[in-house]
């Protein structure tokens, strides 16, 4: 049922009727803040979606359900997972969010290195099953790449995004506390949920022996206490539930569909067009510019092209680059605003290998009060402004607390009624940490077009080239040695210590591919994350990324999205796009 | 990211291993998935196994109650390999011998004395076996049957909300409360 795009009728409507102001390519956490930012700015706007539609409560199917609901506990039987070993693979994926998951077979990619590459595909995207964490980038981020020799120079600092760090902050909540440290900068924050006894004694271990080590309540998108501005939005407080993944009935964590396209649809400006692959970007040869996108809808088949002035491309960070790679025209035989032939290229990830737990006595008179959804960061200690390892970047380091179930002592009946309700009371604490470290973007690591292999609609297949390198060895070395030895001074036993070995991907936090850059040379996008030869076509997914820091980037996108909206919007205004 | 969850959705089962988990490496064999793998008169036995490790008490229903057998019979027929299959309904039919063997009756007809005796051996044998094997070896039956009775119990809904403290909607979350000892954990 392959669509041949290039011999078939293309639907272009009426060309007015399949005109707007501006177009953006994907309804995930950054397509919803340009979607929001255009519709504010009285753009009329459409959205194009792959997937199905999504509408906040109505299409979260297992939000309420109790443990018992499930026919398997939360686990995927075996037929599923022999057909799904990819995704199923996913953070928070179970049998109570597998709808918000792609399905492996639907959506082949071609791993020319092992590569996992995690999707969503619906409306909000990735943003319903999302980690939630929004911590700032610190100036150290943005400068160390060039300063030490590792990468491209940003093209701005922390000083360009800051204000546009707060506006999303104040408009999403993000709660946490100010706590004055350089490697991760304040925000806007609602009240921090509360660390437990044992995270309080970490705390204060990791200061007492490491100047620098600030274990910190991470900064997370929750409504601890919700603002007017949220209230507006129909978001209520975080009841502390911890089943986020599933979609929140209180619309308490930020998602494109419990946040920014409803307020955008509030304006009258926004159509959401679902089930919409896009097939490329138009370049018009005359005008020297985009003039719309060409989509294939997926139930139809139909090829459709809509048209638009602005451009906003947010498909998620390596099917933007798939795009632009697929966007042929004459001026780009390359791929669109591929002058400098590196689109595709300096992939990155976040290096989520290391693992440590360790249990801790005493405290067996402390609890707390059932779940808590969020989790302990000890902000990166390691290469702030000045080289000291043998390798570069850093690492987020996120961490927690809790008490094991079970209090059966080993020299006590194993089965029985003692057993039971001793397997029924909480049982000793344990401690974790996991990483969350820069890697290095490498032209070598790149994403391009398959040359024979295509999807059900045409499209060229993605390959991916990403691996790990010897800076990632030596980083994963570097975390596991660092957590054991601060853990263990911190009177903790270590019990597992381990480097998982996991494919690039799994993190889900892939960067790059259209980076940003001062250089149109080498770079695919300028300060205002604007193609360098295409000036209508904005790119502020993850693709635009320059270097991948330590700080978890969803909330980076949100904030270079809306900054490059309110530029977009005034050169539209002064005729220059 | 919070990974938490995922990370810690293993630790919760006991053993560290979960059964049924290594289906990556085990390629495809096909599983029998006919509901004919089980019989009833299997699921009511199972349910006495179960009751036997996780008996009804004063303060909460025991596995019985939380229908184990049932849910043993799902897990085994939807998430267990053929292999894991195999040695699980083996061991159904070993259990029933060891108590006919000992005692000249089957199982269910035994005193529940003589069922946490005989139980409490085989959990013996089956925790020895698990020190002892090598990783490539399979999981023994019974550490199956009582890993099973474990997180099916503490899931069901008599289980985590009498024997543990089901809160579906805590409103809150406070870090630091005391804890009184004989309190249930949070389910």
């Amino acid at each position: 049922m392959a669509a041949d795009t290039t011999s078939i009728n293309i639907n272009s409507g009426g060309t007015a009727q399949h005109t707007y102001d501006a177009i953006v390519i994907g309804s995930g956490i950054s397509g919803g803040w340009a979607a929001k930012e255009l519709c504010e700015k009285g753009m009329k706007t459409l959205v194009l979606e792959r997937g199905r539609n999504i509408e906040h409560v109505k299409d979260y199917p297992t939000m309420l359900k109790a443990p018992w609901d499930f026919e398997h506990r939360g686990r995927m039987p075996n037929a599923f997972l022999k057909e799904n070993p990819l995704i199923s693979k996913a953070a928070g994926f179970g049998e109570d969010t597998a709808h918000f998951f792609i399905r492996d077979k639907d959506h082949p990619y071609v791993q020319e290195k092992p590569f996992d590459w995690i999707r969503g595909y619906q409306v909000g995207g990735k943003s319903l099953t999302w980690g939630r964490a929004c911590q700032r980038w610190s100036n150290f981020e943005f400068e160390a790449p060039a300063r030490f020799g590792y990468g491209a120079d940003w093209p701005i600092r922390y000083a360009d995004v800051a204000p546009w760090y707060s506006h999303v902050e104040k408009f999403i909540g993000v709660c946490g506390n100010k706590d004055g440290v350089e490697a991760m900068p304040d925000g806007e924050f609602l009240p921090p949920f509360e660390l437990n006894c044992v995270e309080r004694h970490l705390k204060q271990s990791f200061i007492k022996h490491y100047k620098n080590r600030y274990l910190v309540q991470g900064r997370w998108a929750h409504l601890s206490q919700p603002n007017d501005i949220h209230q507006q939005q129909g978001r209520g407080r975080c009841q502390s539930r911890n089943l986020c993944m599933r979609g929140c009935p209180y619309g308490a964590y930020f998602s494109s569909v419990t946040t920014t396209l409803p307020w955008a649809a509030k304006t009258g400006n926004l159509t959401i067009r679902p089930f919409s692959v896009v097939h490329s970007v138009i370049y018009d040869e005359q005008k020297g510019k985009a003039s719309g996108v060409r989509i294939i809808d997926t139930n139809t088949l139909e090829v459709t092209e809509y048209f638009a002035r602005i451009i906003f491309v947010n498909a998620s960070a390596l099917n933007s680059s798939l795009i632009l790679l697929n966007s042929i025209s004459n001026r780009f035989p390359n791929g669109l605003g591929n002058d400098s032939g590196l689109l595709g290229t300096h992939i990155g990830f976040h290096l989520y290998r290391g693992f440590v737990n360790a249990s801790i006595e005493g405290y067996e008179d402390k609890y707390y009060y059932v779940r808590n959804p969020t989790e302990c960061i000890v902000a990166n200690y390691r290469n702030l402004g000045k080289q000291e390892t043998d390798y570069v970047g850093g690492f987020t380091t996120f961490s927690g607390a809790s008490r094991s179930r079970g209090a059966v002592k080993p020299e006590a009946p194993q089965i029985g009624a003692a057993f039971k309700e001793a397997m029924s009371e909480p049982g000793r604490w344990e401690v974790y940490m996991y990483m969350q470290g820069e890697t290095i973007m490498k032209q070598s690591n790149h994403v391009r077009l398959s040359k024979d292999e295509k999807d059900q609609w045409g499209i060229p297949l993605l390959v991916t080239s990403v691996g790990y390198d010897d800076n990632d060895e030596k980083m994963v070395a570097d975390f596991l040695n660092q957590s054991c030895e601060m853990l263990e001074k911190a009177g903790c036993s270590i019990m597992n210590r381990i480097d998982n070995q996991q494919p690039p991907g799994l993190d889900i936090h892939e960067m790059g591919g259209a980076r940003m850059g001062k250089d149109s040379k080498t770079s695919l996008l300028n300060e205002w994350n604007q193609l360098h030869h295409c000036k209508n076509v904005f790119v502020t997914d993850g693709a635009c990324m320059t270097s991948t820091g330590n700080q978890s980037p969803s909330i980076l996108y949100m904030a270079l999205t809306a900054r490059a909206v309110n530029y977009a919007v005034k050169e539209a205004q002064k005729g220059n796009l | 990211m919070n990974r938490r969850d995922a990370l810690s959705a293993t630790a919760v089962l006991l053993g560290g291993v979960i059964i049924g988990g290594h289906v990556f490496l085990s390629g495809c064999k096909a599983e029998k998935t006919e509901s004919e793998l089980f019989r009833e008169a299997d699921l009511a036995f199972l349910d006495e196994v179960g009751e036997t490790i996780l008996p009804a008490t004063e303060k909460s229903p025991g596995a019985k109650a939380a229908k184990i057998g049932a849910f043993m019979k799902t897990i085994v027929t939807d998430c267990y390999d053929s292999e894991e299959q195999a040695i699980f309904l083996a061991g159904i039919a070993k259990l029933k011998d060891l108590s006919l063997q000992q005692y000249q009756r089957s199982f269910l007809q035994l005193t529940a004395g003589e069922k946490t005796d005989l139980i409490t051996a085989l959990d013996k044998e089956a925790a020895n076996y698990s020190k002892n094997k090598s990783e490539t070896e399979p999981e023994h039956y019974f550490s199956m049957i009582k890993q099973l009775a474990l997180w099916g119990y503490f899931t069901s809904e008599p289980g985590a909300t009498e024997a543990l403290r089901y809160v579906p909607v805590p409103g809150k979350y406070e870090g630091c409360v005391d804890y009184n000892s004989g309190d249930p954990a949070w389910a």
